[in-house]
């Protein structure tokens, strides 16, 4: 086969765009979801994140300015959610700031809303965010809305219960009657 | 009675033959993918057969499964008042499955049974038997350009066709039905992950790539030698490897894991 200038570009052409639309595949969608500025990172526990996950954004007043980049337990033997998040650095949040695991809708994803404070002092990298608020799982809420209702049926179906599973049962069994 | 069993014994014993025949001639076909000469100039030639010339199916195909996805999404997340996750819909299914496997069937009818046919057609005309006998390895000179060509335009097909696919998506889902831009961007930004979902969906259609080169090329190189045995090859090629392809879909989802 001979060479061919017109057939040699197109298939050039083939591979770049292919290339292109693989690194749009990767790095737009695939990758970071935040891309703006970084470089400050701070902290926060939380007795509860319901599901935050990596990579959910990092939000004051609606405006994203960064991302969560680390979740795993406190290392204090506290076990609280200790959240490390990726904002970018231009910011000056007071150190009296409030962070709040929030909800997109009912049903939507979850979020970390930051609430800047009135300190004249700001917050540092690497520091913590000492006001926290945690996210509200939904099924506990329906859990207590069921027991705030229902009280009176919860104690008994917990009596039968005890009574049927014998002693193995009797802290929960207690605990419903109670 | 006999009679069946031993029919049952020769086919079962004619299958195994085949699967063994072509294990040999994939790895026949690796090895002279590894070792030098590297023929770029017959890879790039196939390039241009399997991947340019198959652009133009793969990209309207694309915006089409593209512009279904979106109203058919939109249809039924309406229902549950959820219209906003509509991006987040049409580009999972693009990456995770539709783009790897409709690339892989559409460039199995276009690509991989004209590559069977082209070869098989040289079977039955001797033309391997000539290279043969100008010490040319046919395997070498002839198939193994044409399985890489298709091993490697594949990735960039699937990508292509998932990419015009998300914008068949957004123009049904934004310039028809009225969800706004941002909300089906974020959507999809937010939802699709780099592991999970887009390397594996690069690996998904390495291996149907790949998959495919090797049937087509299997097929036509072991095509019996006249204009019946040719036919037999592009419609085995064509069976086979989409066969092949949604088989192989199920285990490379369940190996790959859907974590979170």
């Amino acid at each position: 086969m001979s060479r061919s200038p017109i057939r040699d570009l197109l298939v050039g052409v083939f591979v770049l765009s292919g290339l292109a639309a693989l690194a749009y595949l990767s790095i737009q969608l695939g990758g970071a979801a935040y891309v703006g500025p970084g470089g400050l990172h701070l902290y926060a526990n939380f007795d509860e994140i319901g599901g935050l996950a990596k990579r959910s954004p990092v939000v004051i007043g609606g405006v994203k300015v960064g991302q969560v980049t680390k979740i795993e337990l406190s290392h204090d033997g506290s076990f609280r959610a200790r959240v490390t998040m990726d904002i970018d650095r231009n910011l000056k949040l007071p150190d009296d700031t409030q962070a709040a695991v929030l909800t997109q809708g009912v049903l939507g994803n979850q979020y970390v809303g930051l609430s800047p404070g009135g300190s004249e002092t700001f917050l540092s990298e690497g520091s913590e965010i000492p006001y926290t608020q945690s996210a509200v799982v939904m099924e506990r809420l329906i859990g207590k809305l069921i027991q705030s209702i229902g009280g009176g049926s919860g104690g008994s179906g917990g009596g039968s219960g005890g009574g049927s599973g014998g002693d193995a049962n009797k802290p929960a069994g207690g605990g419903k009657g109670s | 009675m006999f009679e069946l069993i031993r029919d049952v014994g020769w086919r079962t014993v004619e299958n195994v033959h085949g699967l063994g025949g072509i294990t040999r001639f994939g790895s026949r076909l690796v090895l002279e993918t590894l070792a030098p000469p590297y023929r770029l100039r017959r890879v790039l030639d196939e390039l241009y057969n399997t991947g340019v010339l198959s652009l133009a199916i793969v990209c309207a195909s694309g915006t089409a499964v593209g512009l279904v996805l979106g109203l058919q999404g939109y249809n039924t997340l309406v229902r549950f008042g959820a219209e906003q996750s509509v991006g987040a819909v049409v580009g999972l299914s693009l990456v995770r499955e539709l783009g790897p496997v409709l690339t892989a069937l559409l460039v199995t009818g276009r690509a991989g049974s004209a590559v069977a046919a082209e070869i098989g057609a040289m079977v039955a005309t001797e033309q391997l038997d000539g290279l043969r006998m100008m010490s040319v390895d046919p395997i070498d000179f002839v198939t193994q350009p044409k399985a890489l060509a298709l091993a490697l335009a594949m990735p960039l097909l699937s990508a292509l066709f998932i990419v015009f696919g998300l914008f068949g998506g957004y123009l049904v889902a934004v310039g028809l039905l009225g969800v706004d831009a941002g909300t089906y961007v974020s959507s999809l930004e937010n939802n699709i992950d780099f592991r999970n979902d887009v390397l594996g969906s690069i690996l998904k259609s390495l291996v149907f790539g790949a998959l495919v080169g090797l049937v087509a090329t299997w097929r036509g190189y072991t095509s019996a030698p006249n204009a019946a045995g040719v036919s037999r090859a592009t419609t085995g090629a064509v069976v086979q490897a989409s066969v092949a392809t949604l088989m192989f879909d199920y285990v490379i989802t369940a190996l790959w894991g859907v974590g979170v």
